[in-house]
């Protein structure tokens, strides 16, 4: 079909204009770098002594343990902006617009998803520059980072894919910014970012072991520090990955185009 | 000549609320299509169904040659549409919308820059193409949605109350520019509220009430709907009044305001007549005016008067 050749040229367009609307209307974006900053300092260097005194009998860098969980968090809080981007979207007479065109029609929410990933590859950047500054000690070959990288890059696209699935459903920026709470909020704290499994209670242990963010930190700690990674975390981390993705999309472009000449 | 738009037996609800009855309509190409009717009556409705924006329960559509439904995007890459709300992104400025429009139409770096740039000088945008689209007052926002509508020169074109809060040269300037677009092939289906702008620009008009279109035809068609026109006589004082309406025995008095309506076609022979029986019998006449039918007349008479509105 005619348009489907152009999917990539239009996909490009909707990225442009994305990434137009970031540069204008930025406040959302800072959000995703502020919160794991405030994180960083709060937990790396203020209680971060404490923590690894209190676990396993300290003698191990909070630091670098807590890094690799917060740039999940840093992904996981910059879903909200195009959660609410494509939510209002959709009120919006130019989508009514681009639907009444002959273009590649998942280009508009792809457009929005790429245009996340290039945000929130710079704000990792920036995260990892300042935990880095205050102490963070990677260790970490070129090829552990372009793993780690690519794992990012993978888990951007699918907690953006979703997010955006949710914000379609929810139709206004509040309902947007709520309805991905579960995402940018709950996830990465009831995980392993801030503790072993091992030293949880046991009601959230249980969630924090079968929910997709543990075994993902698990593989970015052992790319990353070399730490040892539960057996097949890795896969399971892909596997996550993949499904979350497949689900938000089919979801976010169903939703998008519901009640349309298909 | 084949038709533009041929749409059979159009049905459409939401919920309990029937809003297109079965509609039939064919739009000749080439042509200006108006569809008139009250707040609520279902053109904006009409139009997105045509459009390929929204699906109605029933009926078939052609637009351009095209099954609507078996080939949708084929429709969509002859169609453009001006819907009835601002569809311009706020966020980018005029210019960057048009060329967002051209991107997305495939013209090309080169050709995309120079229609945009043709467009913000002929809808009168150069000096706003480069601020925000969102600080544009209603009527340039209306102005750059249209020429967005245009980057693609669609065969045909849907325009949803295309004038609603322009300035008169603005509204006057978009009718020239419609005429030229229809002058050089294009079909245009727009919906208005303006009996006048219909009178002007349509070839045939269409009037949607109640879910149905309760009239359709050529604008004199239409006109030949109503009653024939009237001179209206205003007289000073009830007494007057009161003569008058014994002299002219055909007319239909209006005791409050103190005026006559005598059913007149307003051609100069019948004028000339009624002013001989004026003067015959020596009426002082404060104000007269003569009232063609015109479309006002034409849809209170066809759309239903329960509206919510009434005063
Ligand atoms: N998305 C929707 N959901 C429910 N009802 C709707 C929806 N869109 C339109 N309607 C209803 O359909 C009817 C026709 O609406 P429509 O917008 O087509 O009217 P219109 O003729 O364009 O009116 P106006 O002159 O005010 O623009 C109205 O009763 C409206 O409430
Ligand atoms: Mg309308």
């Amino acid at each position: 079909m005619s348009t489907t050749s152009y999917a990539l040229a239009d996909t490009a367009t909707m990225l442009r204009r994305n990434l137009r609307h970031s540069l204008r209307y930025p406040s959302l974006a800072i959000g995703a770098v502020g919160m794991p900053i405030i994180m960083l300092l709060l937990f790396g260097l203020v209680f971060g002594d404490t923590f690894s005194a209190g676990i396993n009998g300290g003698g191990f860098d909070y630091l670098d343990f807590l890094t690799p969980g917060l740039l999940l968090m840093s992904i996981a809080s910059g879903t909200m902006s195009p959660a609410i981007g494509a939510a209002v979207d959709m009120t919006d007479g130019i989508v009514a617009r681009f639907r009444t065109m002959a273009i590649y029609r998942p280009a508009v929410l792809t457009g929005h998803v790429l245009g996340n990933v290039v945000l929130t590859v710079i704000s990792l950047a920036f995260v990892i520059g300042f935990a880095v500054l205050i102490g963070f000690r990677p260790n970490a070959s070129v090829v552990d980072w372009l793993l780690a990288a690519g794992l990012l890059i993978l888990v951007t696209i699918a907690l953006t894919w979703f997010a955006i699935a949710l914000g379609l459903i929810s139709k206004t920026a509040e309902g947007a910014s709520n309805i991905v709470l579960p995402i940018s909020f709950v996830l990465p704290f009831l995980s392993n970012t801030f503790l072993p499994l091992e030293a949880m209670p046991s009601g959230i242990r249980w969630f924090a072991e079968y929910q997709p963010f543990t075994p993902i930190i698990d593989s970015l700690r052992h790319l990353l520090l070399g730490t040892p990674a539960s057996a097949g975390s890795g896969w399971l981390a892909i596997a996550w990955c993949v499904a979350i993705t497949i689900v938000g999309y089919f979801w976010a472009q169903k939703s998008y185009n519901k009640g349309t000449a298909a | 000549m084949s038709a533009a738009i041929e749409a059979l037996g159009l049905h459409k609800s939401y919920g309990d609320n029937v809003v297109l009855d079965g509609i039939d309509l064919t739009v000749a190409q080439g042509t200006i299509f108006a569809l008139l009717g009250p707040n609520g009556a279902g053109k904006t409705t009409a139009v997105q169904i045509l459009s390929t924006l929204i699906t109605a329960d029933a009926g078939q559509i052609r637009v351009a040659g095209h099954d609507l439904y078996a080939d949708p995007d084929a429709v969509r890459a002859a169609i453009g549409v001006t819907g009835q709300f601002s569809a311009v992104d706020g966020l980018l400025t005029g210019r960057e919308n048009l060329i967002m429009m051209a991107d997305l139409h495939h013209l090309g770096r080169r050709t995309g820059r120079e229609r945009a740039d043709r467009l913000l000088e002929q809808f009168d945008l150069v000096e706003a193409g480069g601020k925000l689209a969102m600080t544009y007052s209603g009527g340039m926002k209306r102005r750059l949605d249209l020429a967005m509508t245009l980057v693609g020169n669609p065969q045909i074109i849907f325009l949803d109350e295309p004038t609603t809060g322009l300035d008169p040269r603005s509204r006057h300037s978009m009718w020239t520019m419609i005429r030229e677009l229809v002058a050089g092939g294009v079909t245009v289906l727009l919906t208005t509220q303006y009996l006048e702008e219909a009178d002007q620009l349509a070839d045939r008009i269409a009037v949607l009430d109640g879910g149905r279109l309760v009239a359709q035809g050529t604008p004199e068609e239409l006109k030949r709907l109503v009653p024939g026109g009237h001179v209206q006589l205003r007289f000073t004082s009830p007494e007057e009044f009161a003569r008058a309406g014994q002299a002219l025995s055909t007319a239909l008095p209006d005791g409050d305001a103190l005026t006559l309506q005598v059913p007149n076609d307003g051609s100069v022979n019948a004028l000339r007549e009624l002013l001989t029986q004026i003067e015959a019998s020596a009426l002082e006449v404060s104000e007269l005016t003569v009232h063609t039918p015109d479309l006002d007349d034409v849809f209170f008479a066809v759309t239903h008067s329960d509206s919510k509105v009434a005063s």
